[in-house]
């Protein structure tokens, strides 16, 4: 009986924890966003927060997009070809790219770099009372620190995305050509001919919304961290972990719901 | 009777099961320096984060200037609070910012100063604390733990609060350099005229900058009176404090 009532028990306090949680996320979340239209306003905060975001996570990005295209047309060469269908592989690239591999793998990247950054940041100013002092000081923190990073995160990524797009697509053409005996122009007129506009915009819907996630997730473990450098590391971790699994989840639902026959 | 500057009434804060506060009484009158004394988790940190607002209380009230913070209106409560300038324990200054836009933060978030006139008048404010011109371009993480301290002391200064809080200032600091932070809190103080709370453990540091004291104790003000009574007071909690004796009416929990 000892056991039921203990698993019970248990079983409660986790879905009370993951209540409290969802509900002071969603909290946070409206807080930050309402802040991001009412004045003042830091655009030296934002262009900061784009440069973290963006600038400096490109390289990481621009890397995984082009070696993805690159692996992508030689796996695809590998199933195709045994049906011959190796025509097709330009179409597959370009397709994955935009729509699936290019948002999800930047969100993954960007997550692990700007996320875990934002947390430590904030989580720092957290446990050393600089979020506090800037209360003191007559400024909102929320205002100041997680609005700037919230909107910059939905630009940057779009953004990245792009770039990550253009690479990936490079990166299968460059195998295929170079490896796989495509000629350039049959490539080329292959990827553009099956390409839609609505591709390359349902991506960048993922990539608004996964930027949104990665910020907002980075913001609010860092904020309410606690307890000084162990604090700190949880909150980084909790960033990432949560942003990576909230990001695979919602391509799932973005997917759905952005879905073309 | 002249109004007290600041003046609570049944202050009180729990977290979870633990009472911090349990009914806090303090009065503290226009230009007079409060130092507040206690054991580490005596409260005395949540109070002064409840009269800034960064703490929310449970129950109480909190007067500044006859008006009651915590049934005011946020805009209200805010413009009582803006009068409120902090230092904390351990400085808390942004690491991403140099000395310069640590120090007029406040005046900029105000609007009481243009950007291209800031460094100027931080410079003077540095000067005010005994720190150079040059320190203004220096980011925190170059300064000595003084230096630091010095620099909050001026961004808490900058915008000539009517209030003072000082949350342990010469925590971390060796003696000589705690005194001439006592000197500069007491000659901030004096030359704006301003009310000021000060928390601390250090009881020379709280006979210095402190005209009044009061010793926080299981949630409540146990003793007040005179600072230059602290270290004579017949209380046996004050006299155990203030000497550091291991045996008396304050019980701390030790394993052996």
């Amino acid at each position: 009986m000892n056991f039921i009532l203990n698993l019970v028990a248990a079983i409660g306090a986790v879905v009370l924890g993951t209540v409290e949680f969802v509900g002071e996320l969603g909290l946070f979340a409206i807080s930050g966003v309402s802040h991001i239209f009412r004045p003042p306003y830091y655009p030296r905060l934002i262009g900061r927060s784009l440069m973290e975001i963006g600038f400096y996570s490109l390289p990481v990005v621009a890397l995984t997009a082009l070696f993805t295209g690159m692996v992508l047309a030689l796996q695809s060469y590998t199933g195709f070809s045994r049906f011959n269908a190796e025509s097709a592989i330009a179409s597959i690239v370009v397709l994955s790219v935009t729509r699936e591999l290019g948002p999800v793998l930047a969100g993954l990247m960007v997550s692990g770099r700007a996320g875990a950054a934002m947390a430590a940041e904030l989580g720092t100013m957290r446990v050393t009372d600089q979020i506090d002092a800037l209360s003191t000081l007559s400024t909102d923190p929320m205002k100041y620190l997680v609005a700037p990073r919230l909107l910059a995160g939905v630009i940057a990524m779009p953004l990245l995305v792009c770039i990550a797009d253009i690479l990936g697509v490079m990166g299968g053409f460059l195998v295929s050509t170079e490896k796989l005996g495509f000629t350039p122009d049959t490539y080329l007129i292959s990827t553009f001919s099956h390409l839609r506009t609505e591709d390359v915009v349902s991506g960048l819907i993922k990539a608004a919304v996964f930027g949104f996630v990665i910020s907002l997730m980075g913001s609010f473990n860092g904020y309410r961290s606690k307890g000084g450098a162990q604090g700190v590391g949880a909150a980084t971790t909790s960033a990432v972990v949560t942003a990576s699994i909230l990001i695979l989840a919602l391509d799932y639902i973005l997917t759905q719901v952005l879905f073309v026959k | 009777m002249t109004q007290p500057k600041i003046r609570i009434r049944g202050l009180k804060k729990a977290f979870g099961e633990k009472k911090v506060l349990d009914g806090v009484d303090l009065d503290v009158m226009p230009g007079t320096g409060m130092v507040v004394i206690g054991g580490s988790g005596s409260g005395k940190s949540v109070l002064i984060k409840s009269i800034i607002g960064l703490v929310t209380p449970d129950a109480g009230v909190i007067e500044i200037d006859g008006e009651d913070v915590l049934k005011a209106p946020r805009g209200r409560a805010r413009e009582l609070r803006a009068q409120i300038g902090m230092l904390f324990q351990n400085g808390a200054l942004f690491d991403s910012l140099p000395v310069w836009e640590n120090v007029t933060f406040g005046l900029l978030a105000q609007k009481k100063i243009r950007r291209a006139a800031a460094r100027g008048k931080a410079i003077e404010v540095l000067a005010q604390v005994g720190l150079a011109e040059n320190v203004a371009a220096l980011s925190p993480s170059e300064l000595s733990g003084g230096m630091q301290k010095r620099v909050a002391l001026a961004r808490a200064i900058a915008s000539e609060p009517a209030i003072m809080f000082f949350d342990e200032p010469t925590t971390g600091l060796d003696p000589i350099m705690g005194a001439v932070i006592d000197e500069l809190i007491v000659d901030c103080v004096k030359r704006l005229g301003s009310t000021s709370i000060a928390i601390t453990h250090d009881m020379a540091s709280a006979q210095r900058i402190g005209d009044q004291a009061a010793m926080l104790y299981e949630g409540r003000v146990c003793w007040s009176g005179k600072a230059e009574e602290l270290m004579t007071s017949t209380d046996p909690v004050v006299d155990q404090f203030t000497h550091g004796r291991p045996h008396g009416p304050i019980k701390m929990a030790l394993r052996r």
